[in-house]
């Protein structure tokens, strides 16, 4: 498709355009394009300039800290860490997902579905529709909450309020709504409350009326402008997904299924404790950030797209009525297998909003939900893999612990990290399609952080693997000379190029 | 029932000294009486937070601050419109505007208590001179926190040199 951008032959020549930080993301990417002197683009990058070490944060405590501790990697999806945590560490004391009580296994869920809620409305609410409602162009003043709030200020008070909504949730599952002890090894801390669940059951048929007019609202954005919103950023991709058994889209527990981009299946429920058998992550020196990729194919063609576009393209239904009838409205728009379109991926997150909202009002109606029996017990195992689809996709936690329960290795792939490939083809795809040969303005960068935003990237996650990352260094003069370049390699060793 | 006064700090207790705003939240929780007062704390501030300022008489943000002058700073906030609206993390000031926009009123009288801090590398612990300032700050948070009348925490974000009031700053000189 686009590769030929990646790296432009005679860099050195070219004039350097920066967009930095990329706004509305969370952490810090930066998109680097080299112009000739025709302001043609020549080469297209989307970099990771933070570096986290989140594997040597973990190594080294003692396992059961970590359904807290987690939830300070990262100050947007701690939940999402938590679950993720919580899920490997049950089977550190023996416990497989089947085994928790019905109590906790529901809890668990309602937590998720709480947090996927309020993280996909304060995506397309907040960061979002600033863009879809004024248009991409349009001037950079008005594309915020604030100026939504005056044009549209039921929409905008809608989104704050489904925001604030599925916080509620995450305050009344875990206690409080950061640094809650939800779940913990074997189960759950607390159980629900009837008076806690009477509160959430009081709002929760105007959150489900609200998301479902989001759906309609994104449709009717996303229809008035076709083709451009079809063709805009679009590549076609692998998808891969937690799926149920029955082939409903699954957010909490599942095995794994991938498809092509014409649909046919490359994995199917996968279970992901071997997941190390079916995806690989490679590296390359000039980001932080690595590229996972399915082994049944190859470096070149196995790399997947993850989050709400992969879910609701790669399941069969959906089991909550509103949200089905979405997702069968979306796949008929797509008029293929799958939905390509990389500014669907607005559309699919609010398909799973509205399947949020429903499904925590059959969990509230659950007499599960108040149950007080939340923790089972097993016998100590060594390792532990927990995966659950997070908002932006599917995370993976995988830890080993020594016979003192101290974590000895840990591995995350986070949801951003599978998207980097097809974020870096997408940004290509707008560089190629929509930059060069223009003047560049304010707008038209714009562009470029609008096929970001699609996948609602938290690249604060997305970097790790401290001293295992070759890393380039380039030293380049006022007139685009290269007077220096140093490579850090996987052991370790510095090697001076210039 | 909100109680009059909402304290809202901000911050991740294992990213060093973003860990500033939190750490205070502990130990104005030990330390006062909040029959008066609300806690609330968070990784950062985002648009539905505006919702927490309703129905009350005075807030006080508590962030880690790099561009403080002291050790500590008090500052009355205005609503602003600022580059955080394009953000995951929003600024006090912004929140403010989102309360105005939503509510069609002004917020009630917000200050920010920004506390010295200089490293925010995940897993780190607070660095030494952090915790001095927590230290200073906290006993400034205790002091301020008795009054619920706006015009002594205008006096005081007025004040070049808050501490003076307060007793610890004539410890150190």
């Amino acid at each position: 498709m686009y590769e030929h951008l990646e790296t432009a032959e005679n860099s050195e020549n070219l004039k350097r355009v920066v967009v930095d930080p990329v706004s509305r993301v969370e952490g810090h990417g930066k998109v680097t394009l080299l112009l000739d002197e025709n302001n043609q683009v020549k080469q297209a990058r989307l970099h990771i300039v933070e570096f986290r070490g989140f594997e040597r944060f973990i190594q080294g405590r003692p396992y059961w800290e970590l359904p807290v501790l987690v939830q300070r990697l990262c100050g947007i999806c701690p939940v999402s860490h938590h679950l993720a945590a919580a899920k490997a560490i049950d089977q550190l004391v023996g416990v497989d997902p089947e085994n928790l009580t019905p109590s906790a296994a529901k809890l668990r869920r309602l937590l998720h579905f709480g947090q996927v809620l309020q993280s996909h409305a304060l995506h397309f609410f907040h960061l979002s529709s600033p863009d879809l409602l004024f248009g991409f162009e349009s001037d950079i003043g008005k594309r915020n909450i604030i100026a939504v709030l005056n044009a549209y200020p039921d929409i905008g008070l809608q989104g704050v309020k489904l925001r604030k909504y599925g916080q509620e949730v995450i305050r009344m599952v875990a206690g409080k709504r950061i640094h809650g002890t939800g779940a913990i090894p074997g189960g759950m801390n607390k159980a629900l409350s009837q008076a806690e669940r009477d509160y959430l059951l009081e709002d929760v048929d105007q959150m489900i009326k609200w998301a479902e007019d989001s759906v309609a609202l994104i449709k009717k954005v996303h229809c008035s402008s076709l083709p451009y919103y079809d063709e805009f950023a679009t590549i076609r991709s692998n998808y891969l997904g937690l799926i149920q058994p029955n082939g409903a889209l699954e957010l909490y527990h599942g095995g794994i299924r991938a498809k092509n981009d014409r649909g046919e299946t490359l994995l199917d429920h996968f279970d992901y404790c071997r997941y190390n058998e079916a995806i690989h992550e490679e590296v390359r020196s000039w980001s932080y950030m690595k590229f996972p990729y399915l082994l049944s194919l190859d470096k070149e063609n196995g790399w997947y797209r993850v989050g709400p576009l992969a879910r609701v393209n790669n399941c069969d239904f959906i089991d909550t009525p509103l949200a089905e009838a979405a997702r069968v409205e979306f796949k008929a728009h797509g008029g293929e297998a799958m939905v390509h379109s990389t500014l669907a991926f607005h559309w699919a997150r609010l398909i799973e909003l509205l399947h949020c909202a429903e499904s925590i009002k059959v969990l509230l109606h659950d007499p599960d939900i108040l149950g007080h029996d939340l923790v089972t017990q097993g016998e100590k195992r060594f390792e532990g893999i927990g995966v659950i689809e997070a908002p932006r996709g599917t995370l993976f936690h995988h830890y080993q612990v020594d016979e003192n329960d101290i974590v000895t290795k840990a591995n995350l792939i986070v949801s951003t990290t599978s998207n980097n490939m097809a974020m870096n083809e997408s940004v290509r795809q707008v560089a190629a399609e929509y930059l060069s040969g223009r003047e560049l303005t304010e707008p038209l960068l714009n562009n470029l952080e609008v096929a970001i935003r699609a996948y609602d990237p938290c690249l604060s996650c997305a970097t790790h693997a401290v001293g295992k990352m070759p890393l380039q260094l380039e030293l380049v003069d006022a007139e685009g000379r290269l007077v220096d370049k140093l490579v850090k390699h996987n052991d370790g060793t510095i090697d001076r190029h210039g | 029932m909100a109680k009059p006064v909402l304290l809202l700090a901000c911050g991740n207790l294992s990213r060093g000294d973003d860990a500033l705003g939190p750490l205070l939240l502990e130990f104005v929780e030990a330390h006062c009486d909040l029959s008066e007062i609300e806690l609330l704390t968070d990784f950062q501030l985002q648009i539905e937070h505006a919702l927490d300022l309703e129905n009350r008489g005075l807030v006080l943000f508590v962030d880690a601050s790099v561009s403080c002058a002291g050790p500590f700073e008090l500052t009355e906030l205005e609503p602003a419109l600022d580059s955080s609206y394009t953000t995951h993390a929003m600024s006090p000031a912004a929140v403010m505007a989102v309360y105005r926009s939503i509510k069609k009123q002004p917020p009630p009288p917000c200050f920010l208590l920004g506390i010295k801090g200089e490293s925010f590398e995940l897993g780190e612990g607070l660095s030494a001179k952090a915790a001095e300032n927590l230290q200073q700050a906290c006993r400034f948070a205790l002091s301020l926190l008795s009054h619920t009348d706006v015009a002594v925490w205008r006096q005081q974000a007025d004040s070049r040199h808050p501490l003076a009031s307060y007793g610890h700053s004539r410890e150190n000189r």
